[in-house]
């Protein structure tokens, strides 16, 4: 369990440095579908989303002017509402052992 | 590959609404069997690498960008049903919190990339699986053509709604090709990383690789007969 532990922790580091710290350095092109978008002329039928004046709209932190600590923040923000919705979810619906009487 | 509101017409984001509906609802029933107290924690992980990878926009030719998309990735990770599930979190988080991706459009980007992309994915992986030797070094090269065929697959389900429900009256043809192109060459990335990122867990845990697990249990019996014979 202690070796699961130290992986798991591992792994989310690895997680949160990419958001956090890596994110600054991606690429600010277009994605494929933007960009087709743009090439084959739809990209004027976007419209902006309900959501895009939250605080970390555009994965920017709104207040923060620096741009690596904006977007970084936003980057962890977002990563670790993904750790608890999603790790919530998954915990609720596994399979709870029921057959061992191993008090572990 | 997240798209906007206003891209496709509002029957055919409420078709994409139901549909991703549904494939979830399915999921949450099949997550049951794939998910224990070892795996559940894993999910959860995988799901937040995802979210932190989309981040990551890696340059391709002429101006565009690509992003890994994941579903492959998650789904030989954690299992198809909780893969697709991982990648519905991710985008639920993204369209709300950091608005990437519309809200009407939600349901289509579900469908595209949590569908489409784990279901394609984790389709290819098991083919491939089942034709290639039983070894664990092939899960992450096989786990690699799996994410590069679920790109173009995204792709060519999302000009296939556009077709059906787009809001410019722009020849099918001509999204086609260019889709399917860009998202070929963006493929290539989604694959060198995910081979990456699989390779790397199973070298160090194999055993919380779900597409590695019939190998490993494979592997257990070889051991096993070996020590047998030599006895």
């Amino acid at each position: 369990m202690k070796r699961n532990a130290k992986f798991y922790a591992g792994f989310l580091l690895v997680a949160l440095l990419i958001a956090g710290v890596g994110s600054f350095y991606a690429s600010s092109h277009p994605d494929g579908l933007n960009y087709v978008a743009e090439q084959t002329g739809f990209i004027d039928q976007e419209k902006a989303s309900a959501t895009s004046d939250g605080p970390f709209a555009g994965y920017s932190t709104r207040g923060i002017d620096d741009d690596r600590l904006s977007g970084g923040v936003a980057g962890v923000v977002g990563s670790l509402t993904t750790l608890l919705v999603g790790g919530g979810l998954f915990w609720v619906l596994r399979r709870r052992r029921t057959h061992t009487t191993d008090p572990a | 590959m997240h798209v906007p509101d206003g891209f496709l017409d509002a029957p055919t984001s409420v078709a994409t609404g139901v549909v991703a509906a549904a494939g979830v609802a399915v999921a949450l029933r099949g997550a049951r069997r794939e998910l224990d107290d070892r795996t559940a924690p894993m999910a959860g992980l995988v799901a937040t690498f995802v979210f932190a990878g989309q981040m990551i926009n890696f340059p391709v030719a002429g101006g565009t960008s690509g992003h890994l998309l994941g579903g492959a990735l998650a789904a030989v990770l954690v299992g198809p049903w909780t893969g697709a599930l991982c990648i519905s979190v991710v985008l639920v988080v993204q369209a709300l919190l950091m608005a990437d991706g519309g809200i009407t459009a939600l349901g289509t980007n579900i469908t595209l990339m949590g569908i489409v992309g784990a279901g394609t994915g984790w389709l290819v992986f098991a083919g491939l699986r089942r034709l290639l030797p039983r070894r664990l070094s092939l899960v992450a090269p096989a786990a690699g053509v799996a994410a590069l065929v679920s790109v173009p697959a995204a792709a060519l389900a999302f000009t296939l709604l556009f077709a059906v429900g787009g809001t410019a009256p722009i020849d099918t043809s001509t999204v086609l090709t260019a889709m399917l192109g860009w998202h070929t060459v963006i493929g290539i990335g989604e694959a060198v990383i995910t081979t990456l990122v699989i390779g790397t867990i199973v070298t160090t845990r194999p055993d919380l690789v779900y597409g590695a697990r019939p190998l490993l249990a494979a592997r257990e019996l070889e051991v096993r007969t070996t020590a047998e014979a030599a006895r």
